[in-house]
């Protein structure tokens, strides 16, 4: 019912809604708790377990009952709190967890079979027989949990993250945020102000308070317009301050409002760096537990008095009030002002004020028990052993205030209980650099926030080593807070606790009785503080009732932990941006483009993409292209892009030494103008990576690494070198995306050069690993004479600048002399059949031992690794070695990642004799090869062995051989 | 107290008054036989197979919190046989068959259920590491399925597979893979081993063991000290300062390895899924809440809590794997310590001290492991003898080099497995 | 998380690679023996407190940075160069 008016809603603006498909009006400026209120909506939603009728428990983000899903399509978004929803025009609202509808729910049968249901009732039962826990008991008890429903699809609307800076983070804008975010404002501080409401201003909108000679609302709005002028200031309406971090990081999430709009993400996820904050978070209302506490139309009395001030609604038309401290009185007075019916103030304490208007007042009494299933019709008061029955459609309920002390306890910070308030405040220091300020460090009255909001600035300013200036406090009301803890009514039915998760005071009592006596046993056997609003309306209440059956007192008993986010953050909003293609970056070369031309599949290879092969007219599947490439370098010329391989340029007087130091062989005998391959360990003395390093001048090397191990290369040799030998002086620079390096590689590849460079090749000036400088069509570039094919082979080098063109004429050229582009698909059969090494082989877990490079490791010198590659275990011969596989019947195909067994071996984990990394189909010598690892490999050569694919359903036998199929004296490299 | 249906039907119409405490809460006497340092998970279903195999029901388990207070109450509660090295795979094929019998075992509902695991694969190489892998299962007498493209899109079909950075080349599906209810497992072998006479003794710190002449005597703790024959360390990301106690370095850093929960949701992910391209693995709990988490934070930490970073890092991943996710919003994070190896596989081992034992080096895979990690020390303290399924977890394997169980191939720094 | 390097002043984690403990400065001598290269390259103190370990400024700078951090609270007290540090051992 809407009591003209009062509230801060527009009601000049009209706004349509739909609930459950029925249409209702709103002004702007309500949420769909509030419009639901007005319409006098009574049941909401549905409880968790029980699947009890529920309406709308509070005015805030900590609601427990009133979850709702909104939007349709890919835009629907469950278990939304109505307390925050903002009515939009046009927003479609659904209830959630009832079937077939929310008025008449099937699953309401639990709630008559509760004695069968208590705490943990599930692990005591379901365990018979076996094989209905997957089949019948988990889908059933699945499908009845749960709250609302994602829809399936794709979220389609925009998410986005930021970073913010401010020299203070003011969090929330009650009085107490208002005053610190002025202060520290007008004295030039960099302020970020976050607030979860729409508007500036907390509970000053939600009580009948003056501030100066204005209405506290007024005050506010007037705070706001101040604030909003200084342009050190920002605001951030909307956004809840979700969790504390290290070193001064806060998350804060900001969602948008309205209706879906294209200009504006639905939410961003801040990190917000801040080098001091005031919280200023407020203080939430507590519950009291009495039994049928939970039925629609009970709420907390500070929600009843925001419905009222700040939507102008009233939440009932004849309201009881409950309450053990004086704000109890207030909701029976702001009620009563306002022309709504107050049947009856019942008062815990003996020494309850008097009534303050037009309603009774039970002192020393309370609650009993409530009726009315699907909404309250009649409120029962035990005053002094006399049972009252009011008849009320409303039940206001103070059972205390809780400060919000979550962000404290983020960093593991203890909250430390507060006779006087019988409430947890923030423990000092809790958050370095964090100063709790107003109700959520326990000063409730509106003065002592004004006051201690801007205390707080000051005393921020002053250790940023800003001038504070001098408070401006406006007056304010200074009631005392006086409170006598009162947690949970005795009796015979269910009181409940955590309403959303249906805990009950007899749930607590259970656990105690079966020894879930620690507090964090008692929640996680009840899951008590479980459920959406991760206890912040029970969590108190049901460690005081947890302390009075164990006997002990509340500091002794302790709380569990608050763990961020403070409110629910969607993972869209903290994995926006990588949806999509946006999850890494995309690393292309400069070729990428004109093999998409040429219609090559582009495959990821780390963060780069790389062509798989480069279809020809006519061919139709991979195999084919494959093939043809391979044959095409065996026979003429292929040009391959080998740009993602590391490339790190090394300079300094010593850094031939270094290299001996990283590589296990030895590079300061490599004359300038030659080319090695190297192996690197890594101190544990397993293969790190290898490839070619070319000396291009006395003290300048380029050391190129695998595609893959690039980054952790070049962290490796700045560690090496500025963690073990800083004073060798060497410096390295990564110089991978500033040169393009195409292989050109085949019995063709000198005439194919030899028209594009400047100064022909010859075999006396570039024999195999050469490398030097040379003039590429007028262009200053890099050749090298390596070879990962086997082949006579090249690669040169540009400026990157120059890649694509260099690209287009070496692919050109080779096409002429009956060769072309190739790409990984050959270039890996390629390999195999030279038995190259990739990091299929040396997968961090091999040795230079099990690929037969022992000898590699100098014994002349130390390196990275050899110590430790010299441990026993490292160099038994009993390890797995690489070998090389043939079918034998040659037209088996190996498969990679098959097992080896030896022949008649049953495929047993104890017979399990090495297994397969790499294989290919070599169309050179017309059968299936692979490399694998085989215990004691390199003595096996000629065994059969039997290679088996389970998981593929194929096995084969196979001859173990050297893992070299290709011209194995190496003389088509050096021809 | 037997638990049944009945028993919950019987309770439920007297008042639930008849149920007793599921486990004591003795004093701490002056002796026992072993005493075993810890009281989360592995700790637990040590003393259960000390008393149920072995007859050793002179046995104090002595927690410095709440029983369960440990990474058994804080990781995403998945159950697999799916390792690949000799050494790890039949030890956790063993676990998973003992998982598989547990709730008879115990006569406790730990909701095992074996929902099936699938390992996405992004990458031909992926996949050949994928298909090893699934060997190997094979070869241990475990199951995995190779899965195409197409095939977990019968599976999975609300993955992104057209418009995605790294795109789905297939997946590993083992089937009997799947989660459990966490706590009920701390639970219920505490249940069980306290029903066998062993002490469960909470709110008990060892601050001092005592060893003379390379002999272990007994412990000192916060209430007191107690004399015994045997004495197991098996304090997970703690092992650190509890070996320390008896002058000893572990080849461990402890790290901080991030979870988290969303609110609850309607049935929509029906299995356990692991991303291969970023550390990601989400599973759905029977209350309806979405369990993920990723990889370590990365430096070591007690905190039992992480950063921004890795928690957003985790669910970008989610975002470009499962976009439907998007709108399922975060409710609670959390952290454990995970005590890291340098191959990241565990140690179940005796120690140059004669009676003192360790049990440590879960890295983030303890919870699995919970079943065959207490039958295989108590198998150790009990006969001297490693468990023929854990005699590859040696203290001295980074000594000497020999059996190294290094599955993801990262070596020895120890955050990076 | 937050760590201010020497060179570059405060930045967030994101621009850090951890490594370990900055037990990794003391390279043992090759033939230093079993116990030392255990020690160095396996065993740590790994303690609930203070203790200094390994960063580098992979997506700044490039320096490695030996950070004293309390690891119980992530505190962190001090950042220096680990070049200076070795150069100072």
């Amino acid at each position: 019912m809407r009591i003209e008016g009062k509230g801060l809603v527009d009601r000049t603006r009209k706004l349509r809604f739909q609930f459950d498909g029925v249409g209702h009006n709103a002004f702007a400026g309500d949420t769909v708790a509030s419009a639901l209120l007005a319409k006098g909506q009574r049941i909401v939603a549905r409880s968790f377990k029980y699947h009890r009728p529920r309406g709308i428990m509070t005015a805030g983000s900590e609601e427990p009952n009133a979850l709702v899903t909104i939007g349709q399509g890919a835009a629907q978004e469950p278990n939304v709190r109505a307390t925050v929803q903002e009515i939009y025009d046009g927003l479609k609202v659904h209830s959630q967890n009832a079937w077939p509808s929310l008025g008449f729910d099937v699953l309401e049968v639990n709630d008559f079979a509760s004695p069968f249901l208590g705490a943990g009732f599930y692990y005591k039962t379901f365990m018979w027989p076996r094989s209905f826990w997957e089949r019948l008991y988990e889908p059933v008890i699945r499908r009845a949990a749960g709250l609302g429903a994602l829809s399936g699809q794709s979220v389609e609307e925009r998410y986005e993250k930021a970073y913010a800076f401010c020299d203070l983070l003011v969090v929330g804008a009650g009085p107490a945020g208002l005053m610190a975010a002025l202060t520290a404002g007008r004295a030039g501080a960099d302020v970020i102000l976050c607030e979860q409401d729409s508007v500036l201003g907390g509970r000053l909108h939600a009580e009948d308070f003056k501030v100066d000679a204005q209405s506290g609302s007024d005050w506010a709005m007037a705070a706001a317009a101040e604030l909003a002028g200084m342009s050190n200031v920002r605001i951030m309406t909307h956004t809840s301050v979700t969790g504390a971090y290290d070193q001064g990081t806060f998350g804060a999430l900001e969602r948008w409002p309205g209706a879906p709009h294209a200009g504006s993400p639905r939410e961003t996820f801040w990190r917000i760096a801040a080098r001091r904050c005031v919280l200023a978070a407020g203080a939430l209302e507590r519950q009291i537990a009495f039994a049928n506490n939970d039925r629609p139309g009970i709420m907390t009395a500070s929600a009843v008095r925001s419905y009222l001030h700040r939507f102008g609604v009233a939440a009932g038309t004849r309201v009881a009030v409950f309450g053990n401290n004086d704000d109890a009185h207030r909701t029976a007075r702001d009620l009563d002002a306002a022309g709504v019916e107050v049947v009856g103030l019942v008062d815990t304490r003996e020494d309850a004020p008097r009534a303050q208007g037009d309603f009774p007042v039970f002192a020393g009494a309370v609650v009993e028990n409530t009726r009315g299933r699907r909404g309250l019709k009649e409120v029962m008061v035990n005053a002094g052993g006399r049972i009252r029955r009011l008849e009320a459609d409303c039940l206001a309920v103070s059972g205390g205030w809780n400060p919000t002390v979550h962000l404290t306890c983020h960093m593991n910070g203890k909250p430390v209980w507060r006779e006087d308030i019988a409430s947890f405040v923030p423990q000092d220091g809790a958050v370095p650099g964090l100063i709790a300020a107003g109700a959520c460090a326990g000063d409730f009255s509106t003065l002592a926030c004004l006051k201690a909001g801007a205390e707080a600035a000051q005393a921020v300013l002053k250790d940023i080593g800003m001038k504070p200036k001098a408070a401006d406090v406006p007056d304010a009301e200074e009631s005392p807070y006086r409170i006598r803890p009162y947690w949970s009514v005795p009796g015979h039915d269910r009181a409940w606790l955590d309403f959303q998760n249906d805990v009950t005071v007899k749930d607590i009592a259970l656990a105690a009785r079966e020894n879930f006596r620690s507090v964090e046993h008692m929640k996680r056997y009840t899951t008590q503080g479980m459920a959406p609003d991760q206890g912040k309306n029970s969590n108190v209440a049901a460690l005081a009732v947890l302390a009075d059956v164990t006997g002990r007192g509340i500091p002794e008993t302790g709380t569990t932990t608050f763990r961020p986010p403070f409110t629910p953050v969607s993972i869209a909003a903290m994995g926006a941006g990588a949806q999509g293609m946006g999850f890494a970056p995309r690393r292309l070369t400069t070729s990428h483009a004109a093999s998409v031309a040429r219609g090559a599949p582009m495959i990821e290879a780390g963060l780069w993409y790389r062509p798989s092969y480069f279809p020809a007219p006519g061919e139709s599947t991979w195999l084919e292209a494959c093939n043809r490439e391979v044959t095409m370098v065996r026979s003429a010329v292929g040009i391959c892009d080998v740009s993602t391989l590391g490339k790190i340029d090394i300079q300094g007087p010593d850094a031939a030494a270094f290299l001996d130091f990283v590589y296990t062989n030895t590079f300061s005998t490599l004359k300038p103008g030659r080319v090695r391959y190297g192996l690197m360990l890594r101190e544990d003395g397993h293969v790190m990576d290898d490839g070619t390093t070319a000396r291009l001048g006395d003290t300048h090397f380029v050391m190129t690494t695998t595609t893959a191990a690039a980054g952790a290369v070049m962290r490796h040799l700045e560690f090496v070198h500025q963690g073990l030998r800083p004073d060798w002086d060497v410096r390295f620079t990564s110089v991978t995306e500033q040169w393009a390096q195409f292989a050109v590689a085949g019995p063709k590849s000198r005439d194919l050069l030899n028209g594009l460079l400047d100064q022909p090749l010859t075999d006396a000036d570039w024999p195999f690993m050469a490398c030097g400088p040379v003039q590429v069509a007028g262009v200053a570039g890099r050749l090298f004479r390596i070879s990962f094919s086997g082949e006579h082979a090249y690669e040169v080098a540009v400026p990157a600048r120059y890649g694509a063109s260099l690209f287009a004429v070496l692919v050109a050229r080779a096409e002429q002399m009956g060769g072309g582009a190739y790409g990984m698909e050959a270039l890996n059969v390629l390999r195999i059949e030279k038995g190259h090494i990739t990091h299929a082989e040396i997968h961090s877990a091999t040795t230079a031992f099990d690929v037969g490079f022992a000898r590699m490791v100098s014994a002349k010198k130390d390196c990275v690794g050899k110590t430790m590659a010299a441990r026993p275990g490292l160099m038994d011969e009993t390890r797995q070695q690489l070998v090389g596989l043939k079918p034998v019947d040659a037209t088996g195909m190996l498969t990679a990642g098959a097992h080896i067994f030896e022949r008649g071996a049953a495929a047993r984990r104890v017979n399990d004799q090495g297994y397969v990394t790499s294989v290919a189909h070599s169309p050179t010598l017309g059968h299936s090869i692979g490399l694998g690892f085989l215990a004691r490999g390199p003595a096996r050569h000629g065994e059969t062995v039997r290679v088996v694919d389970a998981v593929r359903g194929s096995e084969l036998l196979a001859t173990v051989c050297a893992p070299v199929f290709y011209d194995p004296e190496g003389g088509r490299v050096r021809g | 107290m037997r638990f049944s249906g009945w028993r919950v039907l019987r309770e439920g119409l007297s008042g639930n008054k008849g149920w007793t405490p599921q486990w004591r809460d003795p004093e701490p006497k002056a002796e026992y036989d072993v005493i075993i340092i810890g009281g989360g998970g592995h700790g637990l279903s040590t003393a259960y197979y000390l008393a149920r195999h072995h007859g050793i029901t002179n046995v104090a388990v002595l927690e410095k919190g709440y029983i369960g207070s440990g990474n058994i109450g804080r990781n995403t509660t998945i159950v697999r046989a799916n390792y690949y090295l000799p050494g790890n795979s039949e030890f956790y094929s063993h676990s998973l068959r003992l998982w598989e019998g547990l709730e008879a075992e115990l006569n406790y509902n730990v909701m095992h259920s074996q929902r099936g695991i699938i390992n996405l694969f992004h990458s031909d190489g992926q996949r050949d590491a994928f298909v090893r892998r699934g060997n190997a299962m094979h070869a241990q007498g475990d199951d995995a399925v190779l899965l195409d493209r197409e095939g977990v899109r019968s599976y999975l079909p609300y993955l992104d597979f057209d418009n995605t950075r790294f795109p789905i080349y297939g997946g590993l599906l083992h089937p009997r893979g799947g989660s459990a209810r966490h706590d009920a497992v701390a639970w219920g072998y505490a249940r069980g081993a306290d029903a066998r006479g062993v002490d469960l003794v909470q709110n008990c710190e060892v601050t001092g063991i005592d060893i003379e002449g390379g002999v272990v005597k007994g412990v000192q703790t916060s209430r007191g000290a107690i004399k015994a024959r045997q004495v197991a360390i098996v304090t997970a990301g703690r092992s650190g300062q509890v070996a320390a106690l008896a002058g000893m370095r572990l080849p461990i850093e402890s790290h901080v390895l991030q979870a988290f929960v969303t609110e609850g949701l309607k049935p929509c992910i029906d299995h356990v899924i692991s991303f291969g391209m970023g550390h990601f693995y989400i599973s759905q709990s029977d209350k309806g809440g979405l369990v993920f988490g990723g990889d370590l934070d990365f430096y070591a930490s007690y905190a039992q809590r992480g950063n921004l970073p890795m928690a957003e890092h985790v669910m970008e991943a989610g975002m470009t794997l499962m976009p439907m996710i998007g709108k399922a919003r975060v409710l609670r994070s959390w952290g454990g310590i995970m005590d890291m190896t340098p191959d990241g596989s565990p140690i179940i081992d005796k120690t140059d001290t004669d009676g003192l034992f360790v049990d440590c080096g879960w890295c983030y895979g303890g919870f699995k492991a919970v079943p065959a990690s207490g039958y295989a020390l108590a198998h150790l303290m009990a006969t001297g003898e490693p468990h023929e399924t854990a005699r590859g977890f040696r203290l001295n394997r980074f000594r000497d080099g020999r059996g190294l169980m290094d599955e993801e191939g990262t070596g020895a720094q120890h955050n990076l497995h | 998380m937050r760590l201010t390097c020497p060179l570059c002043g405060e930045r967030d984690r994101r621009e850090f690679y951890y490594q370990g403990e900055a037990v990794a400065l003391h390279r043992p001598a090759p033939d230093a023996g079993e116990d030392a290269w255990e020690a160095y390259l396996h065993l740590r103190e790994n303690p609930a407190g203070l203790r200094r370990d390994l960063w580098h400024h992979e997506a700044g700078c490039g320096a490695w940075l030996v950070v004293t951090r309390n690891t119980s609270t992530h505190e962190v007290l001090d950042v220096v160069m680990a070049q200076d540090e070795r150069a100072g051992a």
